[in-house]
């Protein structure tokens, strides 16, 4: 690259580059951003469907092959754990879509400035929330 | 920062895109599952497997699963390349991903065709 009008090879770049950086990595007095905050928890929600897809497709068996299972299927989703469960499996959804379309429109350049960013990502953090608690109200 | 060496191969574009395809295939099928359930609202065994029963919303379904498990590899992929730094366990995990994604592909097939 070219820095104050002379070539330089990448190791001079980097040195250029990394000495006119301030650093600032205290753990204790950094903090996540927002729209980071919404990022890792897109990650975690997505982890967690993948850890817990037994337990969707074990339901939906048992749910679709008798009506005997059918009625196992409704007293687990109607037990204290399958309630939990289903709350659970409701906010990282909910969180993952949400987030997702987020995603979506930031590749379409839709929100990419900081304000923007910062809102739509309170937009998600509500939506999901608020509806895994109606998701909940409803099942309790 | 970082000197950054320009590849050709797009092995990242791809990925890229696949994720999202699939993610608004998964989206579309919510939208219309849930909106179906709320219309229909199946409430006994009978009308749950009623639900299922067309050809048409078993391949549906499917075409939600393959998209389901085809997004969760790359997500997968992502997360073990992110936090997994020894090469050699790093690639059994994704191995035992896909294995995981393919059983449960076929199994998906089974649930929905076993009625």
């Amino acid at each position: 690259m070219k820095q104050h009008g002379i070539w330089l090879n990448n190791k001079d770049y980097l040195q250029v580059a990394m000495s006119s950086r301030p650093k600032h990595l205290n753990l204790y007095q950094i903090r996540l951003p927002l729209p980071g905050f919404v990022s890792i928890l897109h990650r975690i929600s997505g982890f967690g469907m993948f850890a817990f897809a037994w337990a969707i497709l074990w339901l939906l068996q048992i749910s679709l092959q008798s009506p005997e299972s059918y009625e196992q299927a409704r007293t687990f989703v109607h037990s204290w754990i399958g309630k939990l469960f289903l709350i659970g499996m409701s906010w990282a959804f909910l969180h993952h879509f949400f987030a997702g379309l987020r995603f979506l429109l930031l590749d379409t350049h839709v929100g990419v400035d900081l304000q923007g960013a910062r809102r739509t990502s309170w937009v998600v953090l509500a939506l999901s929330i608020v509806g895994t608690m109606m998701v909940g109200t409803s099942i309790w | 920062m970082v000197a950054r060496i320009i590849t050709g191969a797009h092995y990242g574009l791809k990925d890229w895109l696949v994720q999202r395809i699939t993610a608004l295939v998964m989206a579309v099928y919510v939208l219309l599952f849930a909106g179906t359930v709320l219309v229909c609202s199946p409430a006994s065994f009978v009308e749950w497997q009623a639900l299922f029963a067309p050809q048409w919303m078993r391949l549906a379904s499917l075409l939600f699963f393959l998209s389901l498990f085809w997004h969760a590899w790359i997500g997968m992929r992502d997360i073990l390349m992110d936090y997994i730094k020894p090469t050699a366990l790093r690639l059994g995990l994704q191995v035992v991903v896909i294995l995981l994604l393919v059983a449960y592909a076929a199994w998906a097939i089974q649930i929905l065709w076993s009625n």
